[in-house]
């Protein structure tokens, strides 16, 4: 797979629930090294294209293809997915009992070596000291349960402590900024902030122009009923703000 | 007896499912009789008051129906066990003395490595026997008895009868009862006033003939200020036909000690466990009963603490994991028959396939224990849409001044856990492993730290495949 282009893809991508569908036809390209914003009004179709990447079992792909670095992952189940560098922020991570993040950190971590390969306590250690660093997060949190008993904003930051360990090639973050104050938003975009570079890529989702005055995009996209309606550069999403969505709402019935 | 065609399936995940040749010294003829109980006292070459004892506890086992409040018992056949089955080769003090294959046996089990490693003393019955018995001498020393119960009775009559049969006496139940009657093998163990054992002691079970019944019988007096652990772990082979496990363990912890008895129950799924375990706490006295049941086919067992004076203190943590064909229905009690007396009870269960969980728990509070309380939570996990789980919690309470807390849940494995635990590159198997592993990590935290690797392991090997 070496001449294949490091991208994420996404080609006439068609998903439902149950019968009804919800993404119609969304286009997408995103090299490594760039972050593109993906915004729109709620309820057309934007967190349903992150968790039919992750491979949500209750979205059914129709038609279309998803392509990271030119293969197709669709059938994949969502751990070879994720080995292939697909990390998704969720928008609300779930609570596993009884289950450190520590001792998860490095069950993750370890999934993604070769048979027979160990994560040492070295590259743990190390790794997780200048994460938690990042994050203004004391040690002792990595002796807590999964999300068990976490603000919101704890959990979002759990979200991102985890992408900054398992070092992924496309991130796709899934309103990551509901619920933030401004203090953890930055925090947040500091840890992202932190990885970019020229073999992360991914996408933004979100609903606000502030997440986006932090971790600043490459491009912008806009999703309405279940397509990209119009993209463009960091200013799309300033319009948004300052104009709201209805003028995008009229471009979709245009383009229906 | 009955054969379920399900067993061979079953068990080939059971590690432990391999067997010996059966050479012994002595096995009495099948199915219970007075013949087989003079049979058995005499090979013990035990003083009359025993052999006594023994035929009157026959008398009560007849008297009394087979209990039909609890699991299926229907397929447990009485006629076609053996209740007495004597190695060769009894109760060395050395390994090397335990005959080859059934010290090979230990080996395998990782029985005499982990004694090097980790523990204060260590015995193993094999049959109806003891065939290895051991204390470091450091413990020896400071005056810790760990015999074999035999041997108990043997070189500590006075204080053996003083306890023996006091705590469960053979009315108690039908169970209690057979045991009384051919009980053979356990342990015996004594800690003096004030001395702290500070690492486990354990004993092993195994059993390895076909159709044989193991029905050791263990006294444990922790005297006062005292402290100590003692761990049981058990296996048997995996035979078409069904064996028959039935132990009375009877604990007396006196006044400021400590004691604490933890099971890694992993018979093979053709085994009847049914088991009576005991312990009367003196003032502020504690007690804690940890409780795994992996194994089994059906598994009757409900640890009980009886607080007998003021400041007495009864903890039970219980785990119990069912898979196809297996009913465990596991439990607790804690009575306060005294004031200020506390207990806990942490039960959590996990059923899979087609396997049943049952919580079945006694709180009972007896007017004049004022000031006491205790706490129940049961959790069940349900794997799948054939598993069973029930709760059965009596409570009884005479006393106004007193409370008791009653919170039971039931969940399933969650689609969404099990998404994001696969997003970070866990397989569905791996994840799902960890979803169980995270929901007995309360109990599991309790256990010295190899034998909650040991419960880990096993619980991820009888996960295998169980998702997906």
């Amino acid at each position: 797979m070496t001449n294949q282009p490091h991208q994420l893809e996404i080609r006439n991508l068609h998903a439902s629930v149950g019968d009804q569908p919800i993404l119609k036809g969304i286009n997408l390209t995103v090299p490594r090294g760039e972050l593109h914003a993906v915004m729109g009004p709620n309820g057309n179709g934007k967190s349903t294209l992150a968790k039919v990447i992750v491979g949500d079992p209750e979205y059914t792909v129709t038609e279309g293809e998803v392509l990271v670095d030119g293969v197709n992952i669709l059938e994949m189940e969502p751990d070879e997915r994720a080995r292939l560098g697909v990390f998704l922020a969720f928008q609300y991570p779930v609570e596993i009992p009884g289950v450190t993040i520590a001792n998860f950190l490095r069950l993750a971590m370890q999934a993604r070596k070769a048979e027979g390969e160990e994560v040492s306590f070295t590259e743990f250690y190390g790794k997780l000291q200048s994460a938690l660093k990042t994050l203004e997060w004391d040690e002792s949190i990595v002796e807590r349960y999964l999300n068990e008993g976490f603000s919101g904003g704890e959990k979002k930051r759990n979200e991102i402590l985890q992408m900054l360990m398992l070092d992924p090639n496309y991130i796709i973050m899934d309103e990551t900024d509901s619920g933030l104050d401004v203090d953890a938003l930055k925090i947040v975009a500091r840890g992202v902030n932190s990885m970019r570079g020229p073999n992360l890529g991914g996408l933004i989702i979100t609903h606000y122009q502030r997440l986006l005055d932090y971790i600043v995009p490459d491009k912008v996209h806009i999703i309405v009923d279940g397509r990209v309606v119009q993209s463009g550069g960091p200013e799309l999403a300033k319009k948004l703000d300052t104009e709201g969505y209805d003028w995008v709402k009229q471009l979709a019935v245009a383009g229906a | 007896m009955t054969i379920n065609p399900e067993v061979s399936e079953i068990n080939t995940s059971y590690e432990y499912g391999w067997s010996n040749p059966e050479r012994y010294a002595v096995k009495a003829p099948k199915g219970l009789s007075r013949e087989v109980v003079e049979m058995i006292s005499k090979a013990k070459d035990e003083p009359q008051w025993m052999l006594d004892f023994r035929l009157k506890a026959l008398d009560i086992f007849y008297s009394k129906p087979m209990p039909t409040w609890g699991a299926d018992l229907s397929g447990l056949d009485l006629d076609e066990i053996y209740y007495y089955i004597k190695p060769e080769g009894m109760n060395a003090r050395s390994w090397d003395d335990v005959p080859d294959d059934v010290k090979k046996t230990f080996e395998r089990l990782g029985i005499p490595e982990a004694e090097r490693a980790a523990l204060a003393g260590v015995g193993a019955q094999y049959e109806s026997e003891m065939v290895y018995h051991n204390l470091k001498e450091e413990w020896e020393k400071l005056g810790v008895v760990f015999l074999s119960i035999e041997d108990g009775l043997r070189q500590y009559p006075d204080l053996f009868r003083e306890h023996f049969a006091t705590i469960i006496p053979p009315e108690d139940n039908k169970f209690a009862a057979i045991n009384s009657a051919v009980w053979s093998g356990g342990s015996f163990v004594y800690v003096p006033k004030g001395v702290k054992v500070d690492i486990p002691l354990q004993t092993y079970f195994r059993i390895n003939a076909e159709s044989s019944g193991q029905f050791e019988r263990t006294l444990i007096i922790v005297d006062e200020g005292a402290q100590a652990h003692y761990i049981e772990g058990c296996t048997a082979p995996a035979y078409n036909s069904d064996s028959f496990h039935s132990g009375v363990i009877e604990i007396v912890v006196k006044e400021g000690a400590r004691f604490r008895y933890s099971t890694i129950q992993n018979w093979s799924h053709n085994v009847y466990n049914l088991v009576t375990q005991r312990a009367a706490v003196y003032g502020n006295g504690v007690m804690e009963w940890v409780d795994g049941n992996l194994g089994s086919k059906v598994t009757m067992k409900y640890p009980a603490c009886y607080l007998l004076e003021e400041g007495a203190r009864g903890e039970v943590l219980s785990i119990a994991m069912a898979g196809r064909g297996q009913h465990q229905d596991a439990g607790a009690k804690i009575v306060h028959f005294a004031p200020y007396t506390s207990g806990t009870i942490v039960s959590k269960s996990i059923s899979k396939d087609s396997g049943r969980s049952s919580y079945r728990g006694l709180v009972k509070i007896y007017e004049g224990a004022r000031g006491s309380k205790t706490n129940v939570e049961c959790d069940a996990l349900l794997l799948d849409e054939e598993a069973r789980t029930d709760t059965y919690p009596y409570i009884e309470i005479e006393e106004k001044d007193a409370s008791v807390g009653h919170e039971a849940t039931v969940s399933k494995i969650n689609d969404e856990q099990i998404l994001y635990l696969q997003s970070r590159g866990l397989s569905e198997d791996e994840a799902a492993g960890l979803i169980v592993r995270g929901f007995i990590e309360p109990i599991a935290k309790e256990l010295p730290l190899e034998y909650a690797v040991e419960l880990n392991r096993l619980i991820e090997l009888e996960m295998e495949g169980s998702v997906g």
